[in-house]
């Protein structure tokens, strides 16, 4: 990747977090880079805050070190590092006018006058909120509140800016705005963003890198690409987009590619190079949209039979559930072409046709 | 800072009581107009009346015992309870406000305990604690006791009929009144705000000054006229701890309408006083910033 040569700004070593008995982060390592957009995406209570909260300083790990720009801070208060966090609740200041709450940061850092009124005039320029710089936060919108929360933030030109889920109270229009908004946001302004979320959507829209977080532990880390077509785990593989989850007995073995017969189902072959030498089983993860669906047999990796069980109308696309003629159920995807023609229905008997390198060996959960 | 006019505020929109309301209201109004408003207004009008040799009331019309109110001797006695009253107040919101803001952020299921345990003195009555400060703070009591057996004093020290002892019972006395109130207020205050503070830079004094200390002032307000406003009047507290030498405007004006049965004087005092209230309470409620 061509970031690798970039320098580490946070660097996660090892760190655990208990509260009481129950284990909320579990020994987790992370390199994130400078300038890079990393998200943290898990389902809920999957210890997401409290990761990004022993970053930010407002807990402390019960193991482990973390580094800001080289630096161990692991046990600085949050007003001496060099990060800042935009709340889930935007957490304004009640009291102060919106000019008052983006100007908080510099008047707590001593910043000459002159240069912090430059400096709020620009930050609020650009979050778009020129002419509320005087009202208080109860009398602006969701949205305007949010673009405070994160004006006042960004105006302190932090190393490193949290954001914890701060898209989630916005409605689903707004929010699809201001993901590309804070997209180039980061971009213009370099800094490295570390952003929490549950929605894999908003995750696989924004980062640069994803890191898959399932109860205390990173799952996966990668492109968001790597994340969808490679998933290394099951839980991976169905926490982001849809996926058949299949398991197979290995019947023969050729080098990369392995048969598996599939429980219920058909033979099918496949790319494995990590898949153990002495394994017998294997558990595999396919996309509904790469099972290609003809009435005809074509040409392909691998071809079996199915009929249509049934058929869910999406919009833009059909749902189908396949059903092999040993009982196997899967589910696929396919583009709803012409409203007057569609090409298969319910009932029918098709071809299924999937590639080597559509076809991913996870691990169980 | 004035806000620009802009959209207006809907929450906490005021409305008027209506019918129901006011029925709700009626036994509070009743009780006020009884034993609120009724003696007031008496005291009004005996302010204004003389007495006789016996101390009989005699109806006229007169400001003479508004001016006896304001000769040297007496207004010193008032300067002088408003300056305990406000050293009082002050030691409470020094003590109280880091108490009751401890309480206030300590996880729920241990909140009400600690309550509980500020308030459980007052289950005794009142005049068994002051007696048992009277104890404690006497020249052969305990606190002397100690400092002499710890060498910290050669000789006992005289509190008890002092100053110091009306402040010390003062303050025992009224201190839950200021920690209750900041406690509601601290209660209230979202810790995402003063997690964002200390995030932005602020260390603890700063991050009180500018966000924690104008978010509970409500509750300081409340606190310090809860406290200010009776300790001026305390006449118990005084008489007992601070013997006769150290008189109030409260036992001042206890001993007008006892021993000394001058009915109109006593009352002039106690409007003069209650002017002093009103014009404490305006002063602290004009203008709160964070009206929310
Ligand atoms: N202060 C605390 N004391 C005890 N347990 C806690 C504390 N903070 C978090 N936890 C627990 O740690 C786990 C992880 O919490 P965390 O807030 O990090 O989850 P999350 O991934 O951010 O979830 P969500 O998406 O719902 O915000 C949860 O099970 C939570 O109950
Ligand atoms: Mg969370």
């Amino acid at each position: 990747m061509s970031t690798d040569a970039k320098e580490v700004m946070v660097e996660v070593r090892r760190v655990t977090k208990t509260f009481d008995e129950f284990t909320a982060v579990s020994d987790v390592s992370l390199e994130i880079r400078a300038g890079e957009f990393i998200t943290l995406l898990g389902p809920s209570g999957c210890g997401k805050t409290t990761l990004l909260r022993m970053i930010s300083g407002f807990e402390t790990p019960t193991q482990g070190q973390i580094f800001i720009a080289g630096q161990d801070v692991t046990h600085d208060p949050p007003y001496r590092r060099d990060a800042n966090q935009v709340f889930q609740s935007y957490a304004l200041f009640p009291h102060m006018t919106v000019k008052e709450n983006i100007g908080f940061g510099l008047r707590m850092k001593k910043v000459p006058k002159s240069e912090a009124q430059e400096r709020v005039r620009e930050a609020i320029a650009m979050v778009s909120l020129g002419g509320m710089e005087d009202r208080k936060p109860s009398q602006l919108s969701g949205g305007q509140r949010q673009r405070v929360a994160l004006a006042r933030a960004i105006v302190c030109r932090p190393k490193v800016l949290l954001l914890d889920e701060p898209l989630s109270a916005l409605d689903a229009k707004l929010r699809h705005a201001m993901q590309v908004e804070l997209k180039h946001l980061q971009q213009k302004l370099g800094i490295t963003f570390v952003f929490v979320t549950h929605d894999q959507e908003e995750a696989l829209t924004m980062s640069d890198r994803i890191a898959v977080i399932n109860q205390g532990k990173v799952e996966q880390l990668g492109d968001a690409t790597a994340i969808y077509h490679q998933p290394k785990t099951t839980f991976v593989a169905n926490f982001i987009g849809q996926a058949n989850i299949l398991e197979g007995r290995v019947v023969s073995r050729a080098g990369r590619k392995v048969t598996l017969r599939l429980e219920g189902g058909p033979e099918v072959t496949l790319l494995a190079d990590d898949l153990p030498d002495d394994a017998t089983t294997a558990m595999i993860s396919v996309r509904p949209e790469k099972i290609l669906i003809r009435k005809q047999r074509e040409e392909s990796d691998n071809v079996f039979e199915a009929e249509i069980a049934e058929e869910i109308f999406k919009g833009a696309t059909d749902q189908l559930m396949l059903r092999t003629p040993g009982g196997l159920e899967l589910w696929a995807v396919v583009a709803n072409e012409s409203a007057r023609q569609a090409t298969v229905h319910k009932g029918d008997k098709v071809f299924c046709h999937l590639h080597f390198d559509d076809i991913v060996v996870v691990q169980g959960n | 800072m004035t806000p620009t006019a802009g959209l207006p505020d809907t929450r906490g929109a005021e409305r008027a009581p209506g019918l129901r309301g006011w029925l709700l209201m009626a036994p509070l109004l009743a009780w006020l107009g009884a034993f609120v408003i009724a003696p007031t207004l008496i005291m009004l009008v005996y302010s204004f009346c003389d007495r006789d040799e016996l101390g009989q009331v005699v109806f006229t019309f007169s400001w003479s015992n508004y001016t006896r109110v304001f000769d040297p001797t007496y207004l010193k006695i008032l300067l002088k309870s408003v300056y305990y009253a406000a050293i009082t107040t002050a030691i409470c919101l020094v003590v109280g406000y880091p108490v009751a803001y401890w309480v206030g952020r300590a996880p729920e299921r241990v909140r009400n305990k600690l309550l509980a345990l500020i308030m459980i003195p007052f289950w005794t009555s009142f005049l068994i604690r002051t007696y048992a400060w009277m104890t404690i703070l006497k020249s052969e009591g305990p606190l002397n006791s100690l400092l002499l057996y710890l060498g910290m004093i050669s000789t006992p020290l005289d509190i008890l009929y002092t100053p110091t002892a009306v402040v010390i019972g003062l303050v025992y006395s009224y201190l839950p009144f200021m920690i209750l109130p900041i406690y509601g207020s601290v209660e209230k205050l979202d810790n995402a705000l003063v997690e964002a503070a200390f995030d932005l830079g602020a260390g603890p004094v700063r991050a009180f000054a500018s966000v924690i200390a104008p978010l509970t002032r409500p509750g300081i307000v409340a606190g310090v006229m809860l406290v200010f406003i009776p300790a001026i009047g305390m006449f118990a507290i005084t008489d007992l701890m601070g013997g006769a030498r150290v008189p109030m405007i409260g036992n001042v004006i206890q001993n007008q309408f006892g021993q000394a049965r001058d009915w109109p004087f006593g009352a002039a005092l106690g409007m003069t006083v209650l002017l002093l209230f009103a014009a404490t309470f305006w002063l602290t409620t004009k203008k709160d910033p964070s009206a929310t």
